[in-house]
């Protein structure tokens, strides 16, 4: 090997070595970010889900100390509290009724979502702006007060009962406030922009000449929209259902607020384990058990934008 | 087969097509060609059932279709984005229509299979739009679009995204299979070349309105007005007053003081009226000296040349002013070429090489 292509393939080596270093620098920071505000804080949590409830502050035990090295302090760790949410009924229960809530009002988000979409994409061109204004709008105020704002609405003297008197409807009020019809109606309205986003975007992105050349080959205005639109804006779908389900599944302000007691949700039974209970060890483990449901439609949901996103190019 | 009767069609104030009155005959193959704007695209789309007429009528095979919806028409259009659905294969997307009509699977099989022989895509059919090449695709749309054996394709701007190569081996494919077929194509072009190439009669529209119907060498050897003569290919044009010479000959006086130009002319014209002489650059010949039988003779001085390989373009200045273009094939070499830049000429032309045009 002659001295010019030792030197060649040093500097390529040199080159290569650079390239390296940039990439890790790039992929670092992200990573860094994730594992300070995503890992760090779970790995507490599931700490404090393997520890047992104490009268102390903090409420639990054991504390990591020094002196005792970690080998002691994992000895003190046990899945006390998984086994405790597997045999009080109330947990499983509450997941599988807020599942039952989430699902429901996911559907029901997307009935209502869709055709707004539809409506959005296929409107004139200079009324998109303002019509995606609308649709965004309602982020400008506090969560919290547009919630309370529902309250008013749907109370037995609220602005719908009342308007349902005076048209004689109804001749007396109607008990919507405090059931799980509330809740429903609050997750719909609270989550619609998720769903309306990305299935406008899909729909907005799709040729129009694709419906022309569908009615061409013989397609019904229905059977075209059935067999064009909805199978092209199916990624959008996906997404916005996902968006709306994962929140979903954990929401506490909702049921809280408009929820009655017989609406049970996760969300609810962890800030009272959190707060009422005092019981962290148990309200962590709760926490993770729903992450971990979690994760599933967390992986789908990733899976559904990178296939997008790989049609695409 | 085709009638429209005194078509007009109007978006609010604009009036896309007006007062159009054409015949397209079965298993022609038939180009709308013009400029963009024109209206040839409305055109297509009513036929097609996308549009319908504001006035008049359209007949196909005497039934007049303004009542029919598209999904009912035995018209299939090709698009000009080829409209593929992204979500279906190659083999599902030729299958669409056939799908639609209810057609039992092993026919539906048996005419796709064809139609992929026909547009040689055997190997594609699993594929998926985005994985073929655009040549392939616009395959694809035509494969897709005659799947159904309509009676009449519509083929909008069908080439416009293929390279000139690509274009140019296509356009033969398009005939042979419209030859095969038996189907009477439509075809919308902007593209002059290509509507002289495949189709075997021409309507050149302007504004909504057509300006000519006629084969495609008609069409260029005998253009029936200014526009025409100007819209297609290269031409020369002489302005003047024409007075009659004897039986369908005149002189055109163009210019005080030069010669007036001899022209026979099957159309008569009266006395003095002002006419153009339309005269294409290759049937201009030039020479170093003046010819002696050539019944029109100008002298001038060499401008330009447009070289263009097999073609030269010779831009020839006249003592009035006026620039005439000729145009030889360059069977010499290059080198070799008989005249250069501020060359004194001769360009001459016989008497029926030019039509002498009204308007």
């Amino acid at each position: 090997m002659g001295r010019h292509r030792l030197a060649v393939l040093d500097r390529h080596r040199r080159h290569l070595v650079g390239e390296l270093m940039r990439r890790f620098l790039l992929i670092a920071i992200p990573y860094i970010w994730l594992l300070a505000l995503f890992l760090v804080p779970f790995v507490i949590v599931l700490k404090i889900s393997l520890s047992d409830a104490a009268i102390a502050r903090p409420p639990y035990f054991p504390q990591f100390d020094w002196a005792e090295g970690i080998r002691a302090f994992i000895a003190e760790l046990d899945f006390e509290n998984f086994i405790w949410l597997v045999e009080d009924d109330l947990y499983w229960k509450a997941y599988l009724s807020s599942l039952r809530i989430a699902l429901t009002s996911t559907v029901l988000t997307l009935i209502v979502g869709y055709p707004i979409a539809y409506g959005m994409a296929r409107a004139p061109e200079e009324w998109r702006p303002t019509l995606m204004m609308l649709v965004i709008l309602p982020f400008w105020t506090s969560f919290l007060i547009r919630v309370y704002a529902w309250k008013g609405i749907l109370s037995n003297e609220g602005f719908l009962n009342q308007f349902l008197l005076w048209s004689g409807l109804v001749s007396e009020p109607l008990q919507i406030l405090n059931t799980t019809t509330a809740v429903y109606i609050g997750i719909v309205y609270t989550y619609l922009p998720f769903m309306i986003l990305p299935i406008y975007a899909a729909l907005d992105r799709m040729d129009d000449s694709l419906i022309e050349a569908a009615e061409d080959l013989g397609c019904s205005r229905f059977s075209a929209f059935w067999l064009v639109t909805v199978p092209l804006s199916k990624g959008g779908i996906i997404a916005g259902c996902f968006l709306v389900f994962i929140p979903a599944m954990g929401e506490f302000v909702i049921p809280s607020l408009l929820g009655g007691s017989d609406t049970l949700m996760i969300g609810k039974v962890l800030w009272e384990e959190f707060f009422s209970n005092r019981d962290w060890p148990v309200a962590s483990a709760v926490a993770v058990v729903l992450l971990l449901i979690l994760v599933v439609p967390i992986v789908l949901f990733q899976r559904n934008q990178q296939k997008e996103q790989e049609s695409e190019q | 087969m085709i009638q429209f009767q005194n078509v007009t069609k109007r978006f609010g104030d604009f009036t896309a097509i007006d007062n159009l009155t054409i015949d397209i005959f079965e298993r022609e193959f038939f180009a709308l060609l013009g400029p963009s704007g024109c209206g040839k695209t409305t055109m297509m789309r009513m036929l097609a059932g996308f549009e319908s007429p504001t006035e008049g009528k359209i007949f196909l095979a005497g039934q007049d279709i303004a009542p029919v919806p598209p999904n009912q028409r035995a018209v299939n259009m090709m698009f000009q984005s080829y409209a593929l659905f992204p979500h279906l294969s190659v083999w599902e997307n030729i299958a669409f229509g056939l799908k639609r009509e209810g057609m039992p699977k092993p026919e539906i099989n048996a005419r796709v299979d064809e139609m992929l022989r026909l547009t040689r895509l055997e190997k594609f059919a699993r594929r998926r739009p985005h994985q073929i090449s655009g040549g392939q695709r616009q395959r694809v749309a035509l494969a897709r679009s005659l799947a159904k054996a309509p009676k009449l394709l519509l083929l909008d701007e069908p080439l416009g995204a293929l390279d000139r190569k690509l274009r140019e081996e296509t356009q033969f494919e398009l005939m042979d299979i419209q030859e095969k077929t038996g189907t009477t194509f439509v075809i919308v072009t902007h593209d002059q070349e290509e509507a002289m190439t495949v189709a075997s009669r021409v309507a050149v529209m302007d504004n909504g309105q057509v300006m000519q119907v006629a084969t495609p060498a008609d069409i260029y050897e005998a253009p029936n007005s200014v526009y025409v003569a100007d819209f297609i290919g290269d031409v020369n044009l002489i302005e003047g007053k024409v007075t009659a010479t004897g039986e369908g000959t005149f002189a055109l006086h163009w210019r005080d003081g030069a010669e007036p130009l001899r022209v026979k002319s099957p159309t008569g014209f009266s006395e003095g009226q002002t006419a153009h002489l339309a005269i294409r650059p290759e049937k201009v010949t030039i020479s170093a000296e003046r010819p002696a039988d050539a019944a029109n003779a100008v002298q001038g001085k060499v401008l330009d040349i447009a070289y263009l390989g097999n073609l030269s373009t010779y831009h020839v200045e006249l003592p009035t002013g006026d620039i005439i273009k000729a145009q030889t094939a360059n069977t010499r070499r290059i080198s070799r070429r008989d005249y250069t830049w501020e060359d004194t000429v001769w360009l001459s032309w016989t008497a029926t090489g030019g039509i002498l045009l009204a308007n």
